[in-house]
């Protein structure tokens, strides 16, 4: 793959770096790390989008501060049959004929400051308490994601023989597996008899189950990569050398080989968690993950499509929220591959 | 080539019972309480309930409820608990819509990744660079029934550019009002694409595009235009050929179905959403089945096809 351009666009980049390393009188030992942060540091445009991220976040944390000091409202509470004082007016918070009222801005102090719902509900409200929906979910699942696909991968990879083909055959079958088509099949049947972990039994409304389902789902994105690493690792020096020590092979599998994929996997994070949020929103939108009332953003856009003629704002906000996250997701990840592999080999997929 | 075959064909074979176990694990082992019970819906009567656990053998072994299950799904009398509707006969009645979404979309993010792709390489730097990722990442960013519904109440229902959704048969309207319907859906889903095969198509030409026998065709006085079509991008296809079958796979076990659901085409897809919204189990069953087993048959095909075009793949 495209390894021309990068190259010669990031070699007077590291030249830089070596300069400013000598020039500090620190020759021997920058970490790779510092490096991969001072490339990063220097990639404004990540930088701005992953600072976007984060305010997104920090705003979804804040929603019960809007909905008790501003809007006055739940996420669910519903102002059907309510009406708010406009100049001075009476206005019906929803017409007689369905239609809600539009974005308000601070006319009524905050109140529907992005208008209300088919059932009255202020979407502002809605939309911080969706975010901390999609983004716990986006980021839990990645998590789970996460632990499972590196288990996996390092155990395939260490152990090899039948450990590996019976890993390996498992996520050939997930592989060949569309991921909404099985995300899909997991909701429905999930969500109708909820879960039973053994040590506790979820739901079959509750959050966890889109949450465990793309967890789940997602590993064969993270666990291919993962074991063939480990594959090529297990054989150098280092690990040759912790074996003559008589180290075990969970240490060496966890204290020699993990810390060295660290960069594989701070690579895919990023994207797992904005892919991961896309997924929710898709399940949410077909009515296989988030249940109603629960807000998410696919089930407020979900919501919103049914009443896009009139009221456009109840699909355009929500979606557009979500692009946001996903897009700043997806440009800060495209950063910190640049800075952690600048002579990138994994490419940006779905 | 033949071992090549018959080996791909053992492994196809494996994985379609894998993924039957699967489905057969997901619907009637993984979730809590009685299969029956989740089959039967939300206001099913005892005897309903009593029905179905003997037609579809829940109180027997579990080996025989998945003969069951197969028996069900491949003998095409699988019947809906809602309407009543026979599943197969419905999946039938969507599938050339299906196809011809997928199949259009297909077609259409292909030639203009690859056009695109193939411009900017030629005009490599970093604008065009910067345009294809941009291209790529706004692409897979963006939620298709998000910008689907958009696109259709702007561009077909308020300002009237497009059909404001809806499928038409050839055989009624004509291949014009075919083609008119189909194509907003078809821009949408392949937006989705467009950047990132353009992506990929400048990566690989970019690498093709300094090797010796590029050079040795300029050599030979060849057309710009010549050493381009004929040297560099047929060389530099075979990744992208394959990555397009293999996404052509998920589209139709993805996108398409939620495409389809905001453009109101009454496909497979269609069928599966509102199936999933009444939370109807045999509809929901039979899809991911076949779906999973057409990608099956289908990425199987994409490597025999592969392996054909390009030997060095049968030696590995």
């Amino acid at each position: 793959m495209a390894a021309t351009d990068p190259v010669t666009t990031k070699l007077p980049d590291v030249g830089g770096v070596l300069e400013e390393v000598s020039a500090a009188e620190t020759p021997a030992g920058t970490s790779p790390w510092r490096l991969a942060t001072r490339r990063l540091r220097r990639n404004k445009v990540a930088l701005a989008f992953g600072l976007l991220f984060v305010l997104l976040v920090l705003s979804a944390l804040a929603a019960p501060i809007w909905a008790n000091n501003v809007a006055d409202t739940g996420p669910n509470k519903t102002h059907l049959t309510d009406t708010i004082k406009l100049d001075g007016k009476d206005v019906n918070v929803v017409e007689f004929d369905g239609v809600p009222i539009g974005p308000q801005g601070f006319k009524a102090d905050g109140k529907y400051f992005l208008g209300a719902d088919g059932s009255g509900r202020d979407v502002m409200v809605r939309l911080l308490y969706g975010a901390r929906n999609s983004l716990f979910i986006g980021i839990t699942a990645s998590i789970i994601t996460v632990l499972l696909a590196v288990t996996l991968g390092l155990l395939a990879g260490y152990y090899r023989k039948w450990v590996d083909a019976v890993i390996s055959r498992g996520l050939d079958v997930l592989w060949a597996f569309p991921v909404l088509l099985l995300g899909i099949a997991l909701g429905v049947s999930l969500s109708l008899g909820g879960l039973n972990l053994g040590f506790t039994t979820v739901q079959g409304n509750s959050l966890w189950i889109p949450t465990l389902i793309i967890g789940f789902v997602s590993i064969v994105y993270l666990a291919r990569p993962i074991r063939g690493q480990v594959l090529s690792l297990r054989e150098k020096e280092f690990i040759e050398a912790a074996r003559a020590q008589g180290a075990s092979d969970g240490r060496i599998m966890f204290r020699e080989l993990l810390p060295n994929m660290m960069s594989t996997i701070l690579v895919f994070v990023p994207i797992l968690v904005a892919n991961a949020i896309l997924l929710e929103a898709a399940l949410s939108f077909l009515g296989a993950g988030v249940r109603p009332p629960n807000p998410s953003w696919g089930t407020m856009i979900a919501d919103g499509i049914k009443l896009l003629v009139t009221s456009p704002h109840l699909t355009i906000v929500p979606g557009g929220m979500l692009v946001l996250t996903v897009l700043s997701l997806n440009v800060f990840g495209d950063g910190v591959r640049d800075a952690l592999d600048p002579r990138a080999t994994i490419k940006l997929d779905q | 080539m033949t071992a090549f075959i018959v080996r791909r064909l053992i492994a196809m074979v494996l994985v379609l019972f894998a993924v039957s176990v699967l489905v057969f694990l997901i619907f009637n082992v993984i979730p809590n309480g009685n299969p029956e019970d989740r089959m039967a819906g939300k206001q099913a009567t005892p005897l309903v309930i009593e029905q179905i656990k003997k037609e579809w053998g829940f109180d027997k072994p579990l080996y025989t409820q998945y003969g069951k299950m197969m028996q069900k799904l491949f003998s095409g009398q699988l019947i809906s608990q809602t309407n009543r509707v026979n599943v197969t006969e419905e999946i039938k009645r969507g599938l050339p819509r299906t196809l011809a979404l997928a199949i259009g979309a297909a077609l259409l993010w292909f030639a203009t990744g690859v056009a695109l792709g193939l411009f900017t390489a030629v005009r490599a730097g970093q604008w065009s660079d910067r345009l294809v990722t941009v291209l790529a990442i706004i692409g897979i960013s963006m939620p298709v029934f998000w910008l689907g519904a958009l696109a259709r109440n702007y561009l077909g229902y308020e300002w009237g550019i497009f059909p404001n959704g809806g499928y038409t048969e050839i055989g009624e309207e004509g291949l014009w009002q075919w083609f008119y319907h189909l194509l907003l859906p078809w821009i949408v889903l392949a937006t989705l694409f467009i950047g990132v095969y353009s992506r990929v198509v400048r990566s690989t030409v970019l690498d093709t595009i300094n090797d010796d026998y590029v050079r040795t065709a300029r050599a030979k006085g060849l057309a710009e235009r010549r050493v381009l079509v004929r040297h560099v991008l047929r060389n530099s296809l075979i990744p992208v050929v394959t990555l397009w079958g293999l996404d052509f796979g998920l589209v139709l076990g993805g996108g398409a179905i939620l495409t389809e659901t905001v453009f109101d085409l009454q496909g497979v897809g269609q069928y599966f959403a509102e199936s999933i919204g009444r939370l109807d189990v045999p509809p929901v069953l039979a899809v991911t089945m076949y779906g999973a087993f057409f990608v099956v048959v289908f990425n199987t095909l994409v490597d025999i096809v592969y392996a054909a075009l390009d030997p060095r793949i049968r030696l590995s």
